[in-house]
């Protein structure tokens, strides 16, 4: 991920130590020397998301990251780079929680990747890798994200990504948008007007509303545009089942080793979990018989599914918190203990 | 004869300050100073959190503003962005001295190449007068009603002091705009302040006692007389540090 945001031209990282994602740091600590960039180790993780605030304002391809108890202190700053529309990745490599937790993977920071996490009416786009490619490929895209919609974007991986070595192509970066000039940055008024970056606006009628109704049509735009996700033997699939993430990746084993025993399942794996890709639960709950939610938390992603399901179809439930995670064979034995029960309420057999 | 007219680094715009605030002089300070280096279009300011968080109507350049306590980390992200630009901060006393404090110490000890200015009035103003870092031992506010030290809330926050043992500092001095003598002396430390940046010499902090009449619920005749009496016994002025 640090070398797919060098190669996207990332040239400032402000981060502070924290397990899982310490490799992030200790590679840019080298690394943006040599390419002109400026790694700053923060005192803190409020400081530095807001070293990130200040970079991306002065008109800096940025990044920081952390894990779960470091991204709920940047809540503060990721609030007002979204209310100030200012680009950035910051990567969670999600770790156990509640409170200090422990330093194995988990995927129960979902509600607050992608339901807000700060103060106020606000997304992230938020991306979910299943392998260091994909993560390698989306951090370069999620540069080009960033300053097409002049927006935050967070890498929602997991401490089993976040350790886990495997060999990975590195693809030079290719911009995949037609990126518009930052006529918003801060770097003296030589020539033009003086700008402001700000995310104070007192009058509310024609100002915080207005403001935040401009976010909200920006929201809509992305979600129309940009929703990602991968499938799976879906076409065919009474089982379907659902995953983001490493998790995506431990099911997409057990899918394959269910149609071995003659079992139709399939998986959807979104990529981007906000936006949320709706539609192909959409399609899911018409085709297959049940889905299967499938993460490492206590039920959090499985509310979106439900939402885009919107009751059409069972949905089943298989996970924990904590640094629990499931294996193909527990992923499997759910697939077929759910195959061999019949459906309530559902038209197919 | 002094040439008094209106410094272009100030907007038209009528400021919101109250009657006898000392926010207004150190505007005025800070822009003549950024106009006789001739620095306005290579410079970016920050507004904190607290009655200066509109000086970005005031000051006519670029301006971030920034969540409370934080503008020495978002002035070292633009900073290190844009080594050339000339990037200050402008805090009060509970946005620099209170929630920002870490920001504040790690800033300077790294000596990031910027110029803090701090108003310090003893008080949350914006808010309404809550006791700040700085206010002073007895002092009444609306959380510390019996006085401040009645109940726990220990001595007032010095921070030109604190900040004095720090290796990464170049510059620290403690002034006043409460006479006409501490106003021209302050708009001095103030030029220096910005001079240091200028020839890269590192962190360089400012502190100007100023003038709260409203939250502290005296005439602008008598908040002069308590800057002049009680804050300057508090807060000695003077240089703290200079390595120039």
């Amino acid at each position: 991920m640090a070398e797919a945001a060098v190669q996207a031209g990332c040239r400032f990282f402000a981060g502070y130590p924290i397990t899982p994602q310490n490799e992030v740091p200790e590679y840019m600590s080298k690394r943006m020397p040599q390419v002109g960039g400026v790694f700053v180790q923060a005192e803190s993780e409020v400081a530095a998301i807001n070293m990130v605030f200040g970079a991306s304002a002065a008109g800096a391809r940025c990044m920081t990251s952390s894990s779960s108890p470091g991204i709920s202190l940047k809540q503060e700053g990721i609030s007002y780079i979204a209310g100030a529309e200012l680009p950035c990745l910051i990567a969670n490599m999600q770790r156990g929680g509640p409170g200090l937790g422990n330093i194995l993977a988990s995927q129960a920071d979902y509600f607050q990747a992608v339901k807000g996490g700060g103060h106020g009416d606000y997304h992230l786009i938020v991306l979910a890798p299943a392998s260091l490619q994909e993560l390698y490929n989306l951090t370069m895209n999620a540069f080009d994200w960033a300053d097409y919609y002049r927006n935050p974007v967070m890498m929602l991986g997991d401490g089993i990504l976040a350790q886990m070595a495997e060999p990975v192509e590195i693809l030079p970066y290719e911009p995949i948008l037609d990126l518009p000039p930052k006529d918003y940055i801060l770097d003296g008024c030589k020539g033009r007007q003086p700008r402001v970056v700000k995310t104070l606006v007192l009058k509310p009628a024609d100002g915080l509303v207005a403001h935040n109704e401009h976010l909200q049509e920006k929201y809509r735009r992305i979600q129309n545009e940009l929703s990602l996700c991968k499938e799976y033997q879906t076409s065919d699939a009474e089982i379907v089942v659902a995953a983001y993430g490493i998790t995506g990746r431990i099911a997409k084993g057990a899918v394959r080793l269910a149609r071995k025993k003659g079992i139709a399942a399939g998986l959807i794996r979104p990529v981007t979990l906000w936006p949320f890709p709706k539609e192909p639960f959409a399609v899911a709950a018409e085709t297959a018989r049940k889905i299967l939610v499938v993460e490492m938390s206590h039920g959090q992603f499985i509310e979106d599914v439900k939402l885009s399901v919107n009751g059409r179809c069972p949905v089943e439930f298989l996970g924990k918190g904590g640094g629990w995670y499931p294996t193909e064979d527990i992923v499997l034995e759910k697939i077929e203990s759910m195959a061999a029960s019949e459906t309530v309420g559902k038209g197919k057999a | 004869m002094q040439n008094l007219t209106r410094t272009e680094v100030l907007t038209d715009a009528q400021t919101h300050y109250c009657p006898g605030c000392g926010h207004g002089i150190v505007h005025r300070l800070v822009a003549e100073v950024i106009d006789e280096l001739g620095i306005r279009e290579i410079t970016i300011g920050t507004a904190p959190v607290g009655c200066a968080v509109l000086l970005y109507d005031y000051f006519n350049c670029d301006i971030i503003e920034c969540a409370h306590g934080r503008p020495p980390a978002v002035a070292t992200g633009i900073k290190r962005v844009h080594p050339d630009k000339i990037v200050f901060t402008y805090q009060g006393d509970g946005d620099l001295a209170a929630i920002g404090t870490s920001e504040t110490i790690h800033a300077a000890n790294r000596g990031e190449n910027i110029t803090v200015i701090f108003v310090n009035n003893a008080i949350y103003g914006m808010t309404g007068g809550q006791m700040a870092p700085t206010t002073l031992t007895g002092m009444f506010s609306t959380t510390s009603q019996d006085g401040r030290g009645a109940h726990g809330e220990g001595p007032p926050l010095r921070v030109c002091e604190l900040l004095s043992s720090l290796g990464g500092v170049c510059y620290l001095e403690r002034t006043a705009v409460s006479t006409p003598k501490d106003v021209i002396n302050a708009k001095r430390a103030i030029k220096k302040a910005f001079k240091n940046q200028i020839d890269g010499k590192g962190f360089s902090l400012v502190e100007v006692l100023s003038m709260c009449p409203t939250d502290w619920k005296l005439s602008t005749a008598k908040a002069v007389d308590f800057v002049n009496n009680d804050m300057k016994a508090a807060f000695p002025l003077g240089v703290y540090k200079d390595r120039t």
